[in-house]
């Protein structure tokens, strides 16, 4: 990065093509943030490196302990029957809004009446306050007295035990996180939608290809980089999902819906167990890289055409 | 079929469609509104009632009595307005030097910062809290909220300004302008959109955040989201006040998205962000 001291850059601004001119040092707007990124995102990661080779718990003392939190991780089922939850949850809530949110970004993408307030209504699901609507949805889950099972029995299923049982626990809460977090995908493909040229739409309507075929073979490959953006983008949040998990199940019924990041909240803020919670973090937060490199490796390899995302 | 018989019956399926599509949502809302006008008698009744024929208006008028709401409300509003408005003073000039410096590899530590857990800032920093016997005042939370509002503000207001026109800030600095007045004259009037947008954005995200809460705040320093989980595991649980409560929690929000649903949709759809 080329930085000029403020003379040259005045004598040589009329001359001195714009992208040097405008270069120089800007370092005084960026270095207030800058203390503040250092000191409440970067100390924070290193920090964290640092405790999960110590035993660590609060009100002893600490000693060094290496490699020895991660050794007890491996082993401990507890966490990695976690790790499976994380992976189902996270998978059932990527592919449900995927398909929901893009199913609504065509609808959307028409002209519509009220597009505006719709489309509002639409996104009051993740504005809203997770805690809040989590409370609402509990009381919907109720086995006798919710009113999910009184819909369901109007069509003669039922009735379910949602988050009261092991077996349904986790489906339960993909269902409320499919709720909050279609908008979001629906936002990031119609962004793509809007980006579409219209020529080969014209072309195909010529040639008697159907709303299907149009769909298959023409948005379905241009709008691809948007979707995987929006699987990025949602993998990355169901991984790290806590607030409706928290206040519904707590990882309950037993165990049955702990997830990495429950499990976590345990170790360090019930347990007091920095040391271990923070290689838990280290982990979880190593998984969390890995998983969007892989996904960014692979929108690169599919952002082949002009319509690309971001 | 004739071709504007057609036209019409594609438009019906398309509003079907979208009715369908904005139901889950607007249902939830509705019956949010339900459960908190009910009296316990009709929250518990079967079949499920949706309009009682008394509305309990006192789930509003119990939850404001005896329950600290209003200290709650006002934390939240303290740790919200301070985060976002510090985030704004740091951030809208950051925002600006990495655009006009093109430095966009230090985006990647805002991108990173969005996937960390954000338990895993919590560990650390409640270590340093501690240690520096801030815990029990506000501050612990207004400075962790800058981990949700510091990044979001960056991430938007690079993206404003790199799409603003620069002949206008060519022009005055061929005049002889110094970059701050620049900045302060010329960039920062035509960043106005782009700075509401980050303004609602951070604080949406900062006043939903709930994980800090639940580690940080004491009893007195409980924001809302804190204080109406506490309504649930601490209280005889009663349907109607707990949603009245939900409702009050999350309806600034609420109205905040649709009458601001044009720049929340710019904002989320440029950077995508999320915050915690």
């Amino acid at each position: 990065m080329s930085i000029l001291t403020s003379s040259d850059r005045v004598a040589g601004a009329a001359s001195v093509g714009r992208t040097k001119r405008l270069r120089p040092s800007y370092w005084p707007f960026i270095v207030p943030a800058l203390i503040v990124v250092v000191g409440v995102i970067v100390f924070p990661w290193v920090f964290t490196l640092w405790m999960s080779a110590m035993e660590w718990r609060i009100g002893e003392e600490q000693r060094f302990v290496g490699l020895q939190n991660y050794i007890r991780l491996a082993t401990d089922l507890r966490f990695l029957e976690a790790m499976g939850h994380t992976l189902v949850y996270t998978a059932l809530s990527v592919a449900a809004p995927l398909v929901l949110g893009t199913a609504a970004a065509l609808a959307f993408n028409t002209k519509l009446p009220a597009r505006g307030l719709l489309r509002g209504i639409f996104v009051m699901p993740m504005m809203a306050t997770p805690v809040a609507i989590a409370l609402v949805w509990t009381m919907m889950f109720h086995p006798q007295l919710g009113v999910l099972n009184y819909l369901l029995s109007q069509v003669g299923i039922g009735p379910l035990q949602w988050v009261y049982h092991p077996s349904t626990v986790i489906l339960s809460l993909v269902l409320v996180e499919t709720w909050q977090w279609t908008p979001l995908v629906m936002l990031i493909v119609l962004g793509g939608l809007a980006s579409l040229p219209t020529e080969p739409y014209e072309s195909a309507q010529i040639d008697g290809a159907n709303a299907w075929q149009r769909f298959r073979y023409l948005t379905l490959p241009m709008i691809g980089p948007f979707l995987m953006v929006a699987v990025i983008i949602r993998s990355i949040d169901a991984l790290k999902s806590f607030d409706i998990l928290y206040t519904i199940t707590q990882g309950g019924p037993g165990t049955a819906s702990e997830t990495i990041n429950l499990y976590l909240y345990s170790v360090a803020f019930t347990y007091y167990d920095i040391g271990y919670g923070s290689a838990i973090a280290v982990v979880f937060f190593v998984l969390i890289i890995l998983l969007s490199l892989i996904l960014l490796h692979l929108r690169q390899r599919s952002a082949w055409n002009s319509g690309d995302g971001k | 079929m004739s071709r504007p018989l057609r036209t019409l019956l594609d438009k019906i399926g398309m509003a079907v469609c979208v009715l369908l599509l904005v139901s889950p949502a607007l249902l939830f809302f509705v019956w949010m509104l339900s459960l908190s006008l009910k009296f316990e008698i009709d929250n518990g009744a079967y079949p499920p009632i949706l309009i009682p024929e008394r509305f309990a208006w006192k789930n509003y008028t119990t939850i404001f009595e005896g329950n600290s709401f209003l200290l709650y409300f006002w934390n939240s509003v303290i740790v919200t307005g301070a985060a976002t408005l510090f985030a704004l003073v740091v951030g809208v000039p950051a925002g600006y030097g990495i655009a006009r410096m093109r430095a966009h590899k230090s985006a990647v530590v805002i991108m990173i910062a969005r996937m960390t857990p954000g338990l895993s800032f919590l560990i650390p920093l409640f270590l340093l809290f501690q240690w520096m016997g801030l815990l029990g005042t506000l501050w612990p939370q207004i400075i962790i909220h800058l981990v949700v509002t510091v990044p979001i503000v960056i991430w938007i207001m690079i993206g404003y300004f790199e799409t603003t026109p620069m002949e206008l800030e060519e022009a005055a600095m061929v005049d002889g302008a110094t970059r701050w007045q620049i900045f302060a004259k010329v960039a920062l009037p035509i960043a106005k959109p782009g700075i509401v947008v980050a303004f609602i954005l951070s604080v949406i995200f900062s006043w939903n955040n709930f994980v800090f809460g639940i580690v940080l705040a004491s009893r007195e320093t409980r924001t809302l989201p804190v204080a109406v989980y506490n309504m649930l595991s601490f209280e005889q649980v009663s349907w109607g006040p707990l949603a009245a409560a939900a409702l009050v929690v999350t309806l600034p929000v609420l109205i905040l998205t649709v009458a601001a649903q044009r720049q929340i949709v710019a904002g989320l759809t440029a950077g995508a962000v999320k915050g915690g």
